[in-house]
């Protein structure tokens, strides 16, 4: 059996364009990469199951002249069969764009879940952060209630303005608060990756 | 009695046409039709079974062709025991999924497409246990895939589309591997009769025999998801349906497992490969364990036991014994059933709690004690607590690997046992959080907050349980029948590293 070396080059030209695309991200790419991977791997079957020869038909021709009909059967086969991957996976395609007006690949959950744990780091900083501040914030208020009163000033005044004093200052704490809560929840969802959805 | 060999593959065919053609009206019938196929497809595999036991293999020549030109299916006992494994426990998983579909009234796309998928896929994975020949095999592992494409992607909500793309793009890659496998066997040896090739490869030189054997050897590989090629399983099982994913862990990796016995022990046998195997076994047993061991879902955490398990088989293959090829055949019929009833009880848990997370649930044992009594006995059964069948599966790996001895078979034992340590951690994990912990007030607030809706129903489907019980039992049967069971594997061992039955009842008496 001769084999012509063009065909084989052809083969491995194809196979390789097919890998790197297969290798893309966008599933458009991946579908073209798997056409070209098949067509590449059919004609790898057609070249090296036998030299080429007269049509195998009984009656036709001399058997010894005739080429091996299974390698072709196979390939038939194997084209039937892509073509059908291929048309699921243009559906599924179809159905990416649709669902999410992109074609690429998105993150799997473990690589979510790195991402989402290091969101929970910075959040968790962020929490820290803001009770640092609310302790700074009651030092300060803390310090503002003792200062001596000055002289010339009367008494039912000074009570007035420091209820005032008071209430705003724990209004102040109140929002502080809310806000620390606030970030402990975000931190909290940050915690499941299906919460934070398949984007 | 050779008749009988084609029905598995023709009948789930068959139905899945006419359920096609009903489509989505007279759902009684449809169900009935799913559920009668796959119950004559039980009593078919036993009766081929029992009679191969006795008589020796069996051989169907499709079309009367003779055995190298036409296509033939085999029925020996290794296919066999692993074809009538396969129908008891899909025919639990379609009642199941019959009973869930029941429930829904509303929805009725489950019936007119999930089933008719999900016989398509039965029929290839019959056709992969029965097939004589190696492209009969790639057309049987195309057939099962396609099934399983439509299920994974089943619904097309965004977490399936995206699973399925992994899940596809993987299994074409491992396809067109064993495309270009067939056409360097092919333009080697000139056939593809499995029969006629174990006689053949014995003339190659040994470097085209290592090449085809590897080439062969990764496509399978991928199929049964061993450790350097597995990253896509845990990743795209988990999303599915519960029935659908179920059966995927029973049946679709020990198919890959499968093509790998008949690989080293038909083809190949006594190649240097085995020693390859061995390390693969170990890698896949202790990565995929530690895999399982850090997931906080309950269904992602079944995935990665499954990677790590399909080491203990691949460890079996590796020591090239009859006492390690019968052990892991005898796992591989535990491991079908286990792995499947734990899957359908995740999904009964996700029914009733709406979630699979353990960080969320919590309580189940006051709440669900039957849940938690289906949970409980696989999961003990998985990470071999004596005198479960998962126990008698690693005591009969554990035995043969010290019997061949050496440095990695006893490396390769501590890691077997290491993994059933830590299998046991990880289920053990999943019950104290989610069965025995005592539910928490804000657990359940936080269900509310933009999850993927998933159905809930509090009330239960007794009709769910009945399947799903009925597995947990046959689970437990093997420990019963493991007398009988265990002989009989090793019987189907013996027959498959003799080789010569099998190649005379395909190529008839030289």
């Amino acid at each position: 059996m001769t084999i012509s070396l063009v065909p084989l080059l052809v083969c491995g030209l194809l196979v390789a364009a097919g890998v790197t695309l297969l290798l893309e991200r966008s599933l458009v790419r991946v579908l073209a990469g798997v056409i070209l991977l098949g067509n590449g791997v059919n004609l790898l079957i057609v070249t090296v199951g036998g030299d080429a020869g007269a049509p195998p038909l009984l009656g036709r021709s001399d058997p010894d002249r005739m080429a091996d009909p299974l390698p072709q059967a196979m390939v038939l086969t194997a084209i039937v069969i892509t073509l059908a991957v291929t048309a699921f996976l243009l559906a599924m395609v179809h159905r990416a764009w649709q669902l999410r007006d992109s074609d690429e690949v998105s993150d799997d959950t473990e690589d979510r879940w790195v991402r989402l744990r290091a969101r929970r780091g910075q959040l968790g900083e962020r929490v820290r952060a803001r009770q640092a501040e609310y302790d700074l914030l009651v030092a300060e208020q803390r310090a503002e209630l003792h200062v001596e009163p000055t002289k010339g000033e009367r008494l039912a005044h000074r009570r007035t303005d420091r209820r005032k004093l008071k209430h705003r200052q724990r209004e102040a704490r109140r929002q502080m608060r809310r806000a620390i809560r606030a970030e402990r929840e975000r931190q909290a969802l940050a915690l499941d990756p299906e919460l934070e959805g398949d984007d | 009695m050779e008749a009988l060999i084609p029905l598995p593959v023709l009948l789930p065919l068959l139905a899945a046409g006419v359920k096609l053609a009903i489509g989505a009206r007279l759902r009684r019938v449809q169900g009935a039709i799913s559920i009668t196929t796959l119950a004559v497809n039980l009593v078919v595999s036993a009766v081929l079974l029992v009679q191969v036991d006795t008589h020796g293999p069996m051989v169907a020549r499709i079309g009367g062709w003779e055995a190298p030109i036409g296509i033939t299916l085999v029925a020996d006992r290794l296919s066999a025991l692993m074809l009538v494994t396969s129908s008891a426990v899909t025919l639990c998983v379609m009642v199941y999924s019959v009973v869930s579909a029941y429930d829904r009234q509303e929805d009725v796309a489950p019936m007119a497409i999930f089933h008719p998928a999900f016989l398509v896929m039965l029929a290839g994975v019959a056709n992969a246990f029965l097939t004589g020949d190696l492209f009969n095999l790639f057309v049987a592992f195309e057939m099962l895939l396609s099934g399983s494409y439509v299920l994974l992607t089943f619904g097309g909500t965004p977490s399936r589309i995206r699973a399925g793309a992994t899940y596809t793009v993987m299994a074409l890659m491992s396809s067109m591997l064993f495309l270009i496998a067939l056409a360097v066997v092919y333009a080697a040896t000139g056939t593809l009769s499995m029969a006629q090739l174990a006689e053949r490869f014995a003339d190659l030189t040994p470097q085209v025999k290592l090449l085809v054997e590897l080439l062969l050897l990764l496509a399978f590989a991928i199929k049964a998801a061993i450790f350097p090629v597995s990253g896509w399983l845990p990743d795209s099982y988990p999303t599915a349906p519960a029935p659908a994913t179920a059966v995927f862990a029973g049946l679709l990796t020990k198919v890959g497992v499968y093509a790998i016995f008949r690989l080293e022990a038909l083809l190949f046998p006594g190649g240097p490969v085995g020693t390859l195997l061995l390390w693969a076994a170990l890698a896949t047993l202790v990565l995929g364990v530690l895999g399982a061991v850090a997931q906080a879902d309950i269904k992602r955490m079944l995935s990665f036991t499954l990677v790590s398990h399909v080491g203990y088989m691949v460890m079996g293959v590796g020591l090239a014994t009859v006492a390690g090829l019968a052990g892991a055949v005898f796992y591989a019929v535990h491991h079908m059933t286990v792995q499947t009833s734990l899957f359908l009880v995740a999904g009964l848990i996700e029914r009733r709690t709406g979630t699979t997370s353990i960080n969320r649930l919590g309580g189940m044992m006051r709440g669900a004690p039957l849940l938690s009594l289906l949970f409980f006995v696989p999961a003990m059964n998985l990470s071999g607590i004596p005198p479960m069948s998962g126990f008698l599966g690693k005591l009969a790996l554990v035995q043969a690997g010290l019997e061949v001895g050496g440095v990695l078979p006893v490396a390769l034992v501590t890691a077997a046992l290491v993994t059933s340590l830590l299998t046991l951690y990880a289920v053990a994990k999943v019950w104290g959080k989610a069965f025995w912990r005592e539910t928490r007030a804000d657990s359940e607030g936080r269900q509310d907050a933009g999850e993927e809706q998933v159905e809930r129903s509090a009330v239960t489907i007794p009709g769910l349980y009945g399947p799903t019980a009925a597995l947990v039992v046959l689970g437990l049967a093997y420990t019963v029948l493991a007398g009988p069971l265990s002989s009989l594997t090793e019987r189907a061992a013996g027959e498959l590293l003799a080789r010569q039955p099998y190649i005379t009842a395909v190529l008839g008496p030289r």
